[in-house]
């Protein structure tokens, strides 16, 4: 066959730039395990936010005025008087908090099954550098709409580095570059926001994937692929991640927006968490407002900032609830990694761990009252606690008998059946005729009444199980 | 685990009972379809607010475009003399004379609505009441201790509030008419209401635009969903 | 992993779909994208049409305004300009402004509603720099063969004082006229077309 002048092109790029090589190793001939489960979007969809941030953030700096006597205005104006400004804005607003919901599943499926344990260190630790600088690029945003929440957030923030002794004022100093937060403050937070910390972002993105795809995915089992070779060296439970990962993630991804697009198009405040009431009203630095609070990403933190009674030991202990994370990797000492194979204990220290992280998250949002306090300290232990203890704890427990090869779990999907046995269970149907003889889809449901002692049943059911699983 | 149980509803107790501050918020009738109502609204505003408070961040056009009702008509029947099409609502106060009046400047209150909520500022506006030891003899029972007289008193007439005694402290009980205005409660309800109205548009003035377009997107996202359903399906036949 | 009994069609077909789909749904996304950097209405404001009090000019003065931030010049023609313009036909590429831009009410030899009074965008139909004013006859710089006019500084391109380009230099096409109307004698609105006319 003679070759076309498309492929003599194609042919022409490619002796000089490796593009299919690059596919090959990382697309087509990357074996990932075939058991990923619902945990596995999570990974996908950070880089589509990631994306939807980028183009959204660069087409907001085009009208936006990183000045503090106009930043507030030209919000306003890219809302209004900017076409389709409104927009771009509310997806670069949800998107924000989408990011954040999206990490922290991401986070939490690894510490599901245990992804970050060797020979995964590097691929955690890239990531929690990951977390801490997606921190510091929504904190430097959050300043830039310059609302009263905005300014009174920032201003409460960075005089959390005025706690750390002998440096610590001439630190909040420097960094504000005035004696509160200020013009000065907001034109270089504008400066990190867009260009300095989003270039950080890419390349330890870079970096978590080259780690990641060097070593190979983790999966809900645990176990290696690589120890199970065919002949032709390819994990006999892998699969290629292209096309096979890359058609799951389409649905994954669709589904993500249909919740995205819900926020964006029908509550694009979320009751006031993505959006602040307080930061409609303009920065004004001689009236703090009545009730501040951070935006619900950083709540636990704040709470747990707020429940150590002394400021520096407050700062530390904040600090260090990110810094545990790091040691993670270190701290787990248990043999296996997938919370599967794990015992008991990990699994109850872990629902302790999200209840409390949960909480604190909750009470982060509320004012200080004693009460709260106390409890927020109450959580505040368990939070450390299952860091701290786990290197007694992992080592204590017995865990069970990996398998060879990957177990087969019944897919998302594949549970719809079941829960259409448990709907039957739960509900009666109503004795009586449907009106006027018509049917319609959906009165199927509607002429169903809840079955109290189906219900009962129901819960009785899953709390056995919940027990039995967390043995 | 019960234990867990106590302690969440524990938890939950302290911060269910809120510290209800003044009366309780009525609850505006808030309908942005309602084009009529928006522009008796805008009208009120002009005539009522805009001479101390402007809505900066709205233009007449926009007003026109929105309800539907022709640019001219908006210039000549909402906007004060003079104003164009293009200008956005500012109000003729001067900021010198503000601060010399009521201590600040009135706020600007294109976004009243985002940062309070439609029935607070209709109970505010409804919860004036005389109040010797203010500074201009009115006080708020939502707002206490405002810096702002009544826009409507001439309307609305005088309110007193009365308190009543609940275990041996006074608490506020209701508003009662003393004197009434030049309008019935009902007419003034409907202004009040008409002006709320007017102040929840102006606040995301894209609202019904944005909830509008939401139905196709998300439609748009549900086709896009079962497709690529679909072709995971196909494709996934391979792996056992 | 087993590819046997693979209906390739079906894939083919699947996966043409959901890229079609994809692709119309990333390109609705793409118009509000690009849409925002259209103009926006604060842009429109800026542009609207502008009231200009033509009392004030004595013939041969040029006034200057702006108009969608632009200067649109208005001249006070006097009658022996006027004499001039019709003398100049077969110096000009475009002397009956047959391809340059101006209202209908505006598309005669002078170029002008009343004679006397011209108005046109001082922009260059180059590449848009801002020509100078030489009423003059004959300047030392401008040669002996000038009979005062426009001349944009940065290309060399000459007008006459209709605003009609001569040959042999790098504008294509006479200055282009804005839409304009009298509202009185004195009174000159810029940015709406003439009552009854389209343009």
């Amino acid at each position: 066959m003679k070759p076309t002048r498309l492929t003599l092109v194609g042919n022409w790029v490619l002796d000089r730039f490796p593009l299919t090589k690059l596919w090959n190793e990382h697309m087509a001939h990357y074996y990932a395990p075939k058991n990923f489960n619902f945990w596995y979007y999570f990974g996908s969809l950070a880089l589509l936010v990631l994306v939807i941030q980028i183009v959204t953030g660069i087409l907001l700096t085009m009208n936006y005025k990183p000045d503090a006597k106009l930043a507030f205005d030209s919000v306003e104006y890219i809302m209004r008087d900017v076409s389709w400004g409104w927009l771009v804005r509310y997806m670069h607003s949800t998107g924000a908090s989408a990011f954040f919901i999206v990490i922290y599943l991401h986070m939490f499926r690894g510490l599901l099954y245990g992804s970050f344990k060797q020979p995964r260190e590097l691929i955690w630790i890239f990531g929690m550098l990951l977390f801490v600088a997606l921190m510091a690029e929504a904190f430097m945003g959050y300043l830039l709409p310059w609302g009263q929440m905005s300014y009174w957030g920032a201003q409460v923030i960075i005089s959390l580095f005025s706690a750390i002794p002998v440096i610590g004022d001439d630190l909040s100093l420097w960094i504000r570059g005035d004696y509160v937060v200020a013009d000065a403050t907001l034109n270089r937070f504008f400066a990190f926001h867009v260009i300095a910390v989003p270039l950080v972002l890419v390349m330890l993105i870079f970096m978590h994937i080259v780690a990641l795809h060097e070593v190979g995915s983790n999966n809900p089992d645990g176990i290696e692929i690589k120890n199970n070779k065919d002949a032709n060296g390819i994990p006999l439970d892998g699969i290629p991640f292209h096309p096979y990962y890359t058609v799951k993630d389409i649905p994954g991804v669709a589904v993500f927006l249909f919740f995205f697009a819900t926020v964006i198009f029908y509550m694009p405040e979320m009751g006031g968490y993505f959006l602040e009431p307080a930061n409609f009203i303009p920065a004004d630095p001689m009236k703090t407002p009545e009730h501040i609070v951070p935006v619900w990403y950083f709540t636990p933190f704040y709470a747990i900032l707020r429940a150590i009674p002394d400021k520096f030991a407050g700062v530390i202990s904040m600090f260090g609830a990110i810094i545990v994370l790091f040691l993670l990797p270190w701290l787990d000492r248990s043999p296996v990694k997938s919370i599967r194979y794990r015992g008991g204990i990990y699994k109850k220290a872990l629902l302790l761990f999200v209840i409390s992280f949960v909480a604190l998250g909750y009470l982060g949002t509320q004012p200080a009252t004693p009460t709260a306090t106390i409890f927020a300290r109450f959580f505040t232990a368990i939070y450390f606690g299952f860091f701290l203890l786990m290197p007694i704890y992992t080592r204590w427990e017995k865990s069970k008998p990996l398998p060879e090869r990957l177990t087969d779990q019944p897919a998302l999907e594949e549970r719809i059946s079941d829960l259409r046995e448990v709907f039957e269970e739960i509900t009666v149907l109503k004795p009586g005729t449907v009106q006027n003889g018509t049917s319609f889809l959906g009165s199927n449901v509607l002429m169903r009444r809840p079955n109290p002692k189906g219900i009962l049943n129901v819960i009785i059911r899953l709390a056995k199980k919940l027990k039995e699983s967390l043995d | 685990m019960k234990k867990f149980i106590t302690l969440f509803l524990l938890l939950a107790l302290p911060f269910g009972i809120h510290a209800s501050e003044g009366m309780e918020l009525q609850s505006a009738d808030i309908d942005l379809t309602d084009k009529e109502s928006l522009q008796r609204g805008a009208k009120h505003f002009v005539t009522y607010c805009l001479g101390c408070h402007s809505v900066k961040h709205i233009r007449y056009l926009r007003i026109a475009l929105d309800i539907g009702i022709d640019e001219k008509k908006v210039v000549k029947d909402i906007a004060p003399e003079g104003a164009s099409a293009y200008d956005q609502m500012q109000s003729a106060m001067n900021a010198h004379d503000a601060e010399k009046w009521f201590g600040i400047q009135p706020p600007d209150l294109s976004l009243i609505a985002r940062s309070r909520n439609a029935d607070w500022l209709y109970s505010y506006l409804k919860g004036f009441y005389t109040d010797k030891d203010k500074q201009f003899g009115i006080n708020n029972t939502v707002f206490k201790d405002v810096g702002m007289p009544n826009p409507f008193w001439q309307l609305q007439g005088e309110q007193l509030l009365l308190y009543k005694t609940v275990d041996g402290q006074q608490v506020i009980d209701k508003l009662i008419i003393k004197q009434p205005g030049l309008l019935s409660e009902k007419e003034f309800d409907l202004l009040v209401n008409d002006l709320v109205n007017f102040l929840v548009y102006v606040g995301e003035p894209v609202q019904l635009e944005r909830v509008r377009i939401g139905k196709y997107v998300l439609f748009y996202i549900l086709m896009f969903l079962g497709l690529a359903y679909m072709l995971k399906k196909e494709y996934w036949k391979d792996v056992h | 992993m087993n590819n046997e009994g693979v209906d390739k069609s079906k894939r083919q077909f699947l996966t043409s779909a959901i890229t079609v789909v994809g692709a119309v749904g990333t390109g609705y996304l793409a118009v509000p994208f690009l849409a925002q950097m259209q103009p926006s209405v604060k842009a429109m404001a800026a542009g609207a049409p502008v009231e200009v009090d033509i009392g004030k000019i004595e013939p041969g003065q040029l006034l200057r305004v702006a108009w969608r931030g632009k200067p649109v010049w208005i001249l006070n023609r006097t009658p022996p300009v006027l004499e001039t313009l019709k003398t100049l036909d077969d110096q000009l590429r475009d002397p009956l402004s047959q391809e340059s831009i101006q209202p209908a009410s505006s598309k005669n030899p002078v170029r002008s509603i009343k004679p006397e009074i011209f108005v046109a965008l001082g922009l260059c139909t180059h590449l848009g720099c801002s020509p100078t004013f030489r009423p003059e006859i004959a300047p030392n710089d401008l040669g002996a063969n000038w009979k005062g006019g426009f001349f944009c500084p940065c290309h060399g391109s000459r007008f006459d004082l209709a605003g009609r380009v001569y040959r042999g230099v790098p504008a294509p096409t006479n200055l282009e006229i804005p839409p304009y109307r009298y509202i009185s004698d004195t009174l000159l609105i810029i940015g709406e077309p003439t009552e009854g006319a389209s343009a």
